[in-house]
């Protein structure tokens, strides 16, 4: 047989180059009972869990993943679900999901559509069946497809029934009845059984695409330690969807996916809150300081609070606050004493915080400010991504208060971005603006994980003496090189000094009105944010061809989208620049010569244009802004489509090879793509 | 930790776990804390002056409550680099820049805020708040509460001059209703907080009340809030003699003060007035009310106990003034033990630390990691 992957299949997209089964002659193997089993080898797998609230798909989801990662595949992750925490059972609002991209190269998004999805209950089916292209792979537990469950939908027949379904490749299985068999000696009613589905569904995954299994195993031992017939319940379900994998007929084919190549190293995955709460705590030992979290919860920076909120015996203190006001407020006054404040918070928290960042712009103390952006404006969509912060982190407060913004571009990057807030935090002596998003606070990818003492040495000095010509203290007495003024901590004999909001005498800190004073004071602090370009890397430019004469510029989670559509843009032999930015504010020294360089330049953002904004107005250039806000990471395919319309608007002379709108999601290596 | 235990003795108490290849995590503070040898604990009111041209209004009852402090604070035994004032915004919260200890001059309302990140951070600091009534109860009330109900170790002084004072007077949460202002030229409509019932509502542990001009009975309740363990309030009457002025003037008169002024005394029966003609004894429901000391019997008095668990008692202290000052106690209505926070925080960190050695590598690594050989 020809391997063909479910979910693109040749009739309906004609197979990219590179996607095609590595295995031409599958390898065949018997199961049990006789039934002759094929695999096929396949280079990546997109695969959509979705289900109700109540289904566990998140953790089903994640599940995968772990067992993904340790298998050694690249991947890249999507979890999607609703605000609500129960929204009604079985209703569209209430669907939750959960897409893994897994290869075996290396790959940079989750991927724009899946090839295979999973619904658990035909509100599933209604909300995500247009995302699965024709041709693609759809199980459906049929024990869910009842007619009340349908009707909740408004399906007027059962789909698994009618014939409506018939251009995909649709498996129904009675997942839930099957769990419910498989546990019927469990000891366990009915009701809680079929809680386990997920499991089984797990399990039958787990068969399809060779994922090693121990993890999950273990997985379920250490989460259930203290009810072991619920732990034994879910492993008894997992076994038993595996085994069905491999006994049924349903199933004749199982695929797999190669570990992807990576640099030789020690690996885990890791989620984008996970690797910034890790950050926090390392930036503490690097820095010799004691970490103090002031947070108010808040969907989708919660987590962060959650995480380090398990790590007191790194010395880090964790404060859930009254309201955000008082999480950073609180989080100043530790830095005033010689912490590392942070506060963690989203969009409508960062409003909050406005004036108390000001405090920390005027006081000179370091503190990282950390906002998780999800849809705005508002309340907006609290578990949905977007990039709609940036403007607010640049401007959003009274007065000339410049602050420093970094933006991490992918879950594990939010590691070193943390740890380079923290560095101009510290080295500078001036509060950080850090821009996640909800997509890379909840996305997760693999990670080569450093050694500690690699990580960067983040030692800064308290001022224990006098600076002063007449042996006085003077708090606001700068360091030429990076303008940052001395800071003593209480407690230090001798250096007692009054900060505060007030505009400050340059050098004494003493509350001043005078005119030149203000207008210094002001020049100065933004001298001093204007000045950390220079310790900034020159900026990356990727242009492997060498003769792009387009450039698209981002910033933030859009780095993964973009470097694939760059990639297929690449593939179908034309020529393309991408600038990532990690500094936001001040922008690299190098950029606007860089940006002159081209004759377009575009910018995709989560947002309406607001680094577009930023670019035209500092550097003159007409930046061709292209916009999305979905609550949803922008897909590959679409932006190819823009980058390539752009460059042959440019060129005026398309290139000959024409398949930037196949089904090239990520294009792999073999493909001879540059990367 | 008290104010007056914090002393050297707990600097290197902070709960820090050693590092794996950095000096040990409050390292950097414990070295500028100890960089200029012993302490220096034996002060005068003048060292804990600034060279910073007081700036309140001639007779403006911040002065005297300044210097009550300044001659206060030095019998407490502290090092004055040891103290931290933070204040928020109004008159009041300049105090800061006038004493020589550490201090920051905060934002509107967010005094108890910041100080708390302070003293859970740096429990072998003395930490203060100076704010006025605006400045804590409208704009900083949710802070104020909430840091009375978490109990962290801080002193709290609330100047109460009944009226918004730095922005030229409109009336403020303490305000009596009708009060006739430039944003309520008809009388104002809001009924007023009491801030001691305030703050006993919230479960505060310390609350106590004092006069600016009474230097006595005001040192007697600062001294009491800064050796409490906790959060203190005292709230103090201070006469804002521009645009409120005689705010207080029922209580300071020497006619009338004795007349509507309740002492609180720990131990000592609550009787007051003119020849102890008057007293507190309990109503039929559970409450208090005034009584004529001669017409009750002597048993039916109420003895002031101030650390009654039960905050009632003390509530039903502080609802005996009204708005117009008369019947209002002064002193120490509450006193009650209870862990501060900063205190089990630095606990928790320790269990912590001693459950499971800091291990960046280890932590980094987590429990599902794989290795990628060359
Ligand atoms: C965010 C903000 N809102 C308003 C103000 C203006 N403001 C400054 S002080 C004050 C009221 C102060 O009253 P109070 O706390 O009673 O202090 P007092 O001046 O009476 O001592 C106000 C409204 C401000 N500084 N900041
Ligand atoms: S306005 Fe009132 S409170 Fe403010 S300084 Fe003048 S007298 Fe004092
Ligand atoms: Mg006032």
């Amino acid at each position: 047989m020809t391997g063909t992957n479910p979910g693109i299949s040749s009739d309906a997209h004609g197979v990219a180059p590179g996607m095609d089964p590595a295995v031409d002659s599958p390898v065949h193997s018997s199961a049990p009972g006789g039934l002759v089993k094929s695999v096929v080898e396949l280079d990546r797998v997109v695969i959509r869990l979705a289900g109700d609230s109540g289904d566990g798909m998140q953790l089903t989801g994640g599940r995968f993943t772990s067992e993904t990662a340790s298998f050694g595949n690249d991947l890249s992750t999507l979890p999607n679900f609703p605000a609500e925490i129960r929204a009604p059972t079985g209703t569209l609002p209430g669907v939750s999901s959960f897409q893994l991209h897994f290869a075996d190269h290396d790959i940079m998004t989750p991927g724009d559509a899946p090839d295979v999805l999973v619904v658990m209950n035909p509100a599933a089916l209604k909300a995500n069946l247009m995302d699965l292209p024709g041709g693609g792979l759809l199980i459906a537990d049929s024990d869910e497809f009842t007619a009340r469950n349908l009707a909740k939908v408004g399906y007027d027949s059962n789909p698994l029934e009618d014939g409506s379904l018939d251009k995909w490749q649709l498996v129904a299985v009675p997942l839930t009845s099957m769990t419910t068999d498989a546990l019927a000696d469990s000891g366990l009613g009915k009701k809680e059984a079929e809680r386990s589905k997920n499991m089984f569904t797990l399990g039958l995954l787990s068969w399809m695409y060779h994922r090693p299994t121990e993890g999950t195993v273990r997985f379920l031992e250490r989460q259930f330690r203290r009810k072991p017939q619920i732990a034994a319940a879910n492993i008894a379900a997992f076994r038993a969807g595996f085994n069905y994998g491999e006994t049924t007929e349903a199933f004749a084919v199982s695929y797999e996916v190669k570990p992807a190549p990576m640099a030789p190293g020690k690996y885990r995955h890791i989620s984008g809150n996970q690797a910034l709460a890790y950050g926090i705590i390392a930036a503490g030992q690097r820095s010799g300081l004691p970490v103090f979290l002031g947070a108010y919860p808040i969907t989708p920076a919660s987590d962060i609070l959650h995480e380090l909120s398990k790590h007191k015996s790194f010395g880090v203190r964790t404060f859930q606050a009254e309201d955000e006001i008082a999480g950073i407020g609180a989080a100043l006054g530790a830095s005033f004493g010689g912490a590392l404040g942070v506060t963690t918070t989203s969009g409508p928290g960062v409003a909050l915080k406005a004036e108390t960042i000001g405090l920390a712009v005027m006081t000179e103390l370091p503190l990282l400010i950390i906002d998780v952006q999800r849809g705005g404006p508002s309340t907006g969509l609290p578990t949905k991504t977007e990039q709609s912060d940036l403007l607010q982190a640049l401007y959003g407060r009274n007065g000339e208060a410049p602050v420093p913004v970094i933006a991490p571009r992918s879950p594990g990057d939010c590691f070193d971005a943390t740890l380079e807030a923290a560095r101009i935090a510290l080295t500078y002596r001036t509060p950080v603006i850090l821009l996640s998003d909800g997509y890379l606070a909840n996305g997760a990818e693999p990670w080569s994980i450093p050694g500690a003492s690699e990580l960067p040495d983040l030692r800064t000095e308290f001022a224990t003496e006098p600076n002063g010509e007449d042996g006085e203290f003077l708090p606001y007495l700068r360091d030429p090189e990076t303008l940052a003024r001395a800071w003593a901590v209480p407690g230090t004999a001798g250096l007692q000094h009054r900060i505060g909001g007030l505009e400050k005498a340059d050098k004494t800190g003493n509350i001043s009105y005078d005119p030149e004073n203000h207008d210094f004071m002001t020049r100065t602090r933004q001298a001093k944010v204007d000045g950390i370009a220079a310790s900034i890397p020159a900026t990356e430019v990727d242009d492997p061809d060498g003769d792009a004469r387009v450039a698209v510029i981002g910033w933030g989670s859009t780095y993964g989208p973009i470097g694939a559509a760059c990639r297929r843009i690449r593939a179908s032999g034309r020529s393309i620049a991408q600038v990532h930015l990690r500094h936001l504010n001040p922008l690299p020294a190098d950029l606007g010569e860089i940006l002159a360089r081209y004759d377009r330049v575009i910018c995709p953002e989560m947002n309406l244009g607001q680094l577009a904004m930023v670019l035209r107005a500092k550097y003159l250039v007409d930046v061709h802004s292209h916009t999305q806000v979905r609550g949803l990471p922008f897909r590959a395919a679409e932006l190819a489509a823009v980058f390539q319309d752009v460059i042959d608007g440019t060129t005026g002379t398309p290139a000959t090879a024409d398949h930037t709108d196949t089904t090239i999601l990520d294009v792999p290596a073999q493909t001879g793509a540059a990367l | 930790m008290t104010a007056i235990e914090s002393t050297n003795a707990h600097v290197h108490d902070l709960g820090m776990p050693g590092g794996p290849d950095v000096t040990t995590i409050a390292g950097a503070i414990d070295a500028s804390v100890a960089a200029n040898g012993p302490k220096q604990t034996a002060l005068k009111a003048k060292d804990l002056k600034t060279d910073q041209e007081v700036r309140w209004c001639p007779g403006c009852g911040d002065y005297v409550i300044l210097n009550a402090v300044q001659s206060f604070l030095p019998s407490l035994g502290i090092a004055r680099e040891d103290m931290v004032i933070i204040s928020g915004i109004g008159c009041s919260s300049r105090f800061p820049y006038y004493m020589n200890t550490y201090g920051m001059h905060s934002i509107h309302g967010r005094a108890p805020a910041i100080a708390t990140g302070l003293a859970a951070s740096r429990p072998d600091l003395s930490v203060w708040v100076v704010t006025g009534d605006g400045d804590a109860l409208s704009i900083g009330g949710n802070h104020l509460i909430h840091t009375l109900r978490r109990n962290v170790n801080l002193t709290i002084l609330l100047f109460n001059n009944r009226i918004y004072g730095l922005t030229k007077g409109q009336y403020s949460p303490t305000s009596e209703v009708g009060k006739v202002t430039k944003s309520t030229p008809m009388g104002s409509l809001d009924h007023p907080f009491n801030p001691v019932s305030l703050a006993l509502g919230a479960d505060a542990t310390f609350v106590g009340r004092a006069m600016d001009s009474d230097r006595k009975g005001l040192t007697d309740v600062l001294r009491q809030a800064a050796e409490h363990q906790g959060t203190s309030l005292v709230e103090i009457y201070q006469n804002c003699n521009i645009f409120n002025d005689g705010a207080f003037e029922l209580l300071k008169d020497p006619n009338t003060g004795p007349m509507w002024t309740i002492p609180l005394v720990h131990g000592e029966p609550l009787v007051f007035g003119p020849g102890g003609a008057s007293c507190v004894v309990r109503d039929d429901f559970g409450g208090l009310r005034i009584a004529e000391t001669n017409q009750v019997d002597a048993a039916q008095i109420v003895v002031h106990d101030a650390h009654r668990e039960d905050p009632s008692y003390a509530f039903a202290l502080s609802r005996l003034s009204s708005q117009d000052l008369r019947y209002t106690p002064m002193g120490v209505f509450r006193k009650v033990a209870k862990p501060s926070y900063d205190r089990m925080m630095t606990d928790q960190l320790e269990d912590a630390a001693a459950q499971q050695p800091a291990d960046l590598d280890a932590l980094l690594a987590g429990g599902d990691s794989w290795t990628v050989s060359a």
